[in-house]
């Protein structure tokens, strides 16, 4: 298939109905209302369910009822409304419930503003809601991504039966690139398994439930829960090196769109003879700390450079164990960085990077 | 010998954790009933809220959800529109309901959702131990209204049959009551009908239940009775305060 010019919002929901969800219910917020608007016009089109609820809180409890009579769900939301969500899939993770969501980001906190940010990286990879859960969360940094990462994030959702989060901003889902959907897409219905609630014709009731007045009980759901997200966690890895093949004297580490900015400095810093590498998680949950830690052997100086006070930054500080010292340099309430100002952090870090240590042997890490 | 009675499939033959007194039993039972009577047990799927009720997704012998608390017209929202061939109803009580889940209740109806609620309003908080609920009584004593209910500080009950029934969007809107027999019978039939205009795809349907708590209420079940016969009824009349027949077309589409 061709490559078409589609704006980000747009690309995910397309790519969402290629993965075989044709329902979607949410509720309107700047900058994600093109994913609702677009799949309003679409879903009808294949047959499928389109809903606009009269709260975020509401539309996630309709996603959870929807996943659990067994059927393909997602939404779509903006930092504010996840924050309204956060109770809903607090429940859905408890109830093993496949379930896609999209945050597009905006600044915060508070009702913040509607341009680009980064500051739900804790609130999406941390919990966000009550209780000893977790979200899969994927970090797009392209429109093509952000169409590759929904198909996945489908995959993780119903091979481990668990919400998933698709963690953009404002910039990725406002802005059009040129994208390429895979052609034939296997795109079967959910299996309803041995969980679904599909009606009790022919078999025993079926529970979908989140209370556990045993504690015995209750702790047994949590190791459960722990168990699969080790699992996830040592099979669901993924993240981007680049401009790491040859020494580097700086390890920058960034995400999302943050990172386009980073690789444009790094490009110019390697025209004048500088040499930063660039770690970019692509799964910020779960973290990819031994892949992080490997990058980071090589150097005495980590950068991270995000779009939000440095959220990240302690993630990068696991990763690290002490190897380097871990800088900070960002923004947030929706300024944007411009890659001259990236490549001015850059030169501070490297000014005060003085002694690059030897390039340490390459250790064994997870597969790019 | 002829069976003249059967204890119905619809509930789980187990004792139930609800106090002596409490309404919540014959509730559940006429609901089951219904579900069997209409054959519609092997397809529906019902949605237990948080409150004294919390417990029933155990009792009901159907598929069921828990759901958080005040939000369960929301899942059932997305369980019937995911799955139209599904029977689904919701069993809420006034904490629920009214107060934390006031808009998912008005929105569900207000889209003529295909699902049945049932309504239990015992004008009280059960489980949590007898706080005031937006549908305690003026006067009422509750744990957080120690001097009883003053409406000047925090209103008056809410009605929510006759809020529901102003509603323009098509629905069937009841309240009953179970406080005495020829009550309770006639609470049975209009159930029946809640379930009847879902198994007939017609319409959204609530039916609100008047109930007692003998135990937040402090008093003993026949007092209790009394109590709401006397006190509720007049304030929350039964009968039927809507039907999808009632529908007039009153406005152009745009």
């Amino acid at each position: 298939m061709a490559k078409i010019l589609m704006k980000g919002n747009e690309a995910i929901g397309e790519a969402a109905i290629r993965s075989g969800c044709l329902h979607f219910f949410a509720y309107p917020i700047t900058p994600q209302s093109e994913i609702p608007e677009y799949l309003a016009k679409r879903l009808p089109e294949v047959g499928g369910v389109y809903l606009q609820a009269e709260s975020e809180v509401a539309a996630v409890n309709m996603m959870f009822g929807a996943a659990g009579v067994g059927i393909r769900v997602f939404t779509s939301s903006s930092s504010p409304g996840i924050s309204l969500m956060s109770e809903g899939l607090s429940y859905i993770a408890t109830c093993s419930l496949p379930v896609v969501v999209v945050n597009m980001m905006r600044s915060g906190p508070g009702l913040g503003g509607i341009l680009p940010a980064q500051s739900d990286y804790f609130q999406a990879t941390k919990g966000g809601g009550h209780g000893d859960y977790q979200l899969v969360v994927l970090g797009p940094a392209s429109v093509q991504e952000a169409v590759d990462l929904t198909f996945l994030a489908f995959r993780i959702a119903e091979e481990y039966l668990t919400p998933v989060m698709l963690l953009g901003d404002g910039m990725i889902g406002q802005m059009m690139e040129p994208v390429e959907f895979p052609e034939d897409h296997p795109a079967s219905p959910l299996n309803p398994g041995d969980w679904a609630l599909t009606g009790a014709k022919d078999r025993k009731k079926r529970l979908v439930n989140s209370l556990y007045l045993d504690p015995k009980e209750c702790n047994r759901i949590n190791l459960e829960l722990k168990a699969k997200y080790d699992l996830i966690a040592s099979r669901e890895q993924r993240f981007e090196l680049y401009n790491c093949d040859e020494p580097y004297d700086l390890l920058v580490c960034a995400f999302g769109m943050m990172s386009r900015i980073c690789k444009t400095a790094i490009d110019e810093l390697a025209t004048e003879g500088r040499h930063v590498g660039l770690f970019r998680p692509i799964t910020l949950n779960p973290f990819p700390y031994q892949a992080c830690n490997q990058a980071i052997q090589s150097v005495n100086r980590v950068l991270v450079m995000e779009m939000n006070m440095g959220q990240m930054r302690e993630d990068v500080q696991l990763a690290a164990e002490g190897l380097a010292p871990v800088d900070f340099a960002g923004t947030a309430g929706g300024l944007v960085m411009s890659p001259e100002e990236v490549k001015a952090k850059m030169l501070d870090a490297l000014a005060s990077s003085k002694k690059p240590r030897a390039r340490a042997k390459t250790r064994k890490g997870t597969k790019a | 010998m002829k069976k003249i009675f059967a204890v119905t499939n619809g509930l789980d033959p187990r004792t139930t954790h609800y106090c002596p007194g409490c309404t919540h039993g014959v509730i559940h039972r006429m609901v089951a009933e219904t579900l069997e009577e209409l054959d519609l047990l092997e397809r529906a799927v019902g949605v237990a809220p948080v409150g004294c009720s919390v417990l029933a997704y155990d009792y009901f012998d159907c598929d069921m959800f828990g759901a958080a608390h005040g939000r369960a017209p929301a899942v059932a929202t997305g369980a019937k529109r995911a799955r139209p061939d599904l029977i689904v109803f919701t069993y809420q009580g006034d904490g629920d309901l009214a107060s934390i889940g006031a808009a998912e209740i008005l929105h569900a109806a207000n889209r003529g959702e295909k699902i049945t609620v049932v309504f239990v309003n015992n004008a009280i908080y059960g489980m949590t131990g007898g706080q005031l609920a937006p549908t305690t009584m003026p006067g009422q004593y509750s744990t957080t209204t120690p001097t009883g209910r003053d409406p000047k500080d925090t209103g008056y009950p809410t009605r929510m049959a006759e809020i529901l029934s102003t509603l323009t969007t098509p629905g069937f809107i009841a309240r009953v009551s179970v406080h005495a027999p020829k009550e309770t019978i006639r609470a049975k039939q209009v159930i029946r009908e809640a379930f009847q205009y879902q198994k007939d795809n017609t319409c959204f349907s609530f039916v609100e239940f008047l109930s007692t708590c003998p135990t937040n209420w402090g008093m003993s079940p026949r007092e209790a009775e009394k109590w709401l016969e006397k006190e509720m009824i007049p304030y929350y009349p039964l009968g039927i305060k809507k039907r999808p027949e009632d529908f007039k077309e009153g406005w152009k589409h745009a």
